[in-house]
């Protein structure tokens, strides 16, 4: 069995500080199993937060030599341990203990997004019809499974702080699937301005390369929603032709 | 947006917790960038050198005034202030350079790489203060879909340039002649390339259909998006190739104008 040391965060809001832990690993585990491990030998009272060890719950997130990462996701076999392994809570959120953070923000940042509203059915017995080649853009934004690596990553957040200004990549991933799905007929954009705070995103990508679900944030969601911002509010030819 | 004051920790410039080499791809953007800026301003101040026979400099191109028979109205007017500097390629590299300077994806590099905002993901940044392009002076940069007009445009006349460089004269007879240097394949492919980075534009892609949430009513607005989705897809790519070889096609008319290098026929 392979050895290698972790160093992970333990603490609350009032403070704390980095602790490590020589452990062992065996081929195949990823970073969780190891945290699993110690909690289970060595620091019974480590908090981490985990459900499905499949990539699929959004769970396990935070910080695996400084990069925000899914713990179940990250196999041993691809980090060096010649080196201690860092382990850190997310940091754009409020900490609760050790790997563990308080996300909640983000679910009073969902609530304040419009909700879909379907126009009228397309047959007498209240039924829609869609076309597969008009649902696939907003399809590849409901593979999110609302880790908040992005959210996490993202430096308006993250550096700035703008949570009250800013709703951040995932929700504007989540307005994005709202406003091209084909059935919707409410509007966002005057929201997407002001409320959500479009233009603090300054395209630098960084949700794009967290994102476990691989999905293009940045350039399938954000930059098409901003150049419905501009149509609307920057556009002065389309403003005069009232297109 | 959901009020939020619990204390979170920032960073101070550089700190991180990453062992990667996170700095290596913002000054690798600093340098590529760096050196083309300074080579283009160089090469547009000099006003001299930029055709060699039927080649015309894409730095230089149109030539709306100026001294080449390439130029469209003539040589430089007469009531251009003598104390102005002239230059053929001032008078129109400030398009094809707003438009770079727009682009979606530069802004996010240089963003990062000359004002380190971020400097990498998940590094902390020299300054708190921070209003994105939420507000003055970046929300300026919402006038892209303008310059991605002239780039259209542009698009078409570096198309007949290239056009132009497979005609040659005739040494005996004087006649005009049909034919390929390697300076015509030079100048064809910085079309093409120039042409890859901007149809994969995120303005086109937004103005063919990307704007619309219903594609199929219009199956022409659906071929037109996924065409342009695809040159999207290597926006960044074809951003940093057709940069490059830009440069390359001036400082190749360059060189063979001033005969440090000679032009190969191939056919
Ligand atoms: S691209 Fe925009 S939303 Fe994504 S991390 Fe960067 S600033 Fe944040
Ligand atoms: S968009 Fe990706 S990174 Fe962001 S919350 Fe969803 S799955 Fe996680
Ligand atoms: S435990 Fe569910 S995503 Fe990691
Ligand atoms: S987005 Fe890059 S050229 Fe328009």
């Amino acid at each position: 069995m392979p050895d290698a040391t972790f160093r992970i965060w333990r603490g609350d809001a009032s403070g704390g500080a980095l602790q490590e832990y020589p452990t062992f690993y065996e081929n195949g585990m990823v970073v969780l199993d190891v945290i699993h491990k110690i909690q289970a030998e060595q620091a019974q009272d480590l908090a981490c937060r985990w459900n499905c060890k499949a990539g699929k719950c959004g769970s396990c997130s935070a910080e695996i030599n400084g990069k925000p990462k899914l713990m179940c996701m990250t196999r041993m076999s691809d980090l060096d341990v010649s080196q201690p392994v860092t382990v850190q809570p997310m940091q754009t959120f409020p900490l609760l203990r050790d790997l563990v953070t308080n996300v909640e923000w983000n679910y009073r940042v969902k609530q304040e997004i419009k909700k879909l509203e379907p126009r009228k059915p397309d047959a007498p017995d209240g039924t829609w019809r869609m076309q597969q080649a008009d649902v696939e853009r907003a399809q590849e934004f409901r593979k999110c499974i609302e880790c908040y690596l992005c959210q996490d990553v993202c430096h308006v957040l993250r550096e700035h702080h703008k949570h009250n200004e800013f709703a951040g990549p995932r929700f504007l991933i989540h307005i994005a699937q709202l406003e091209m799905n084909p059935l919707d007929v409410a509007d966002r954009v005057p929201d997407l301005k002001d409320r959500h705070g479009l233009g603090y995103c300054n395209i630098t990508k960084c949700c794009t390369k967290v994102c476990p679900e691989e999905i293009t944030i940045t350039d399938n969601a954000i930059i098409p929603l901003k150049e419905r911002v501009v149509d609307r509010f920057y556009d002065p030819l389309k403003k005069l032709f009232g297109g | 947006m959901a009020s939020f004051d619990v204390p979170v920790t920032s960073s101070g410039f550089g700190q991180t917790s990453r062992r990667d080499a996170w700095w290596l791809q913002p000054v690798a953007t600093f340098l590529g960038l760096s050196a083309f800026i300074v080579y283009s301003t160089w090469a547009a101040f000099q006003g001299d050198h930029y055709t060699y026979q039927g080649y015309l400099s894409p730095f230089y191109s149109p030539e709306i005034f100026g001294p080449s028979a390439h130029s469209w109205f003539g040589p430089k007017p007469a009531w251009w202030p003598a104390w102005l500097l002239f230059s053929p390629a001032l008078l129109i590299l400030w398009a094809p350079g707003g438009f770079r300077f727009t682009c979606y994806y530069y802004r996010g590099a240089y963003y990062k790489a000359f004002w380190a905002d971020p400097p990498s993901c998940a590094v902390g940044e020299p300054r708190n203060a921070y209003r994105g392009e939420h507000s003055f002076p970046l929300i300026l940069q919402n006038v892209h879909r303008y310059f991605l007009y002239l780039a259209l445009a542009f698009i078409l006349i570096l198309a007949s340039d290239a056009w132009k460089a497979m005609w040659f004269t005739n040494a005996e007879t004087g006649a005009a002649e049909w034919g390929v240097g390697v300076g015509t394949i030079v100048l064809t492919l910085n079309v093409v390339f120039l042409g890859s980075y901007t149809f994969g534009c995120h303005s086109l892609r937004h103005l063919v259909g990307g704007g619309r949430d219903i594609l199929s009513s219009s199956p022409l607005a659906l071929k037109l998006w996924k065409r342009v989705t695809w040159f999207n897809c290597r926006h960044m790519r074809f951003a940093w190739i057709s940069l490059f070889w830009v440069g390359f096609s001036d400082l190749y008319v360059r060189l063979c104008s001033m005969g440090i290098w000679s032009d190969w026929r191939i056919l």
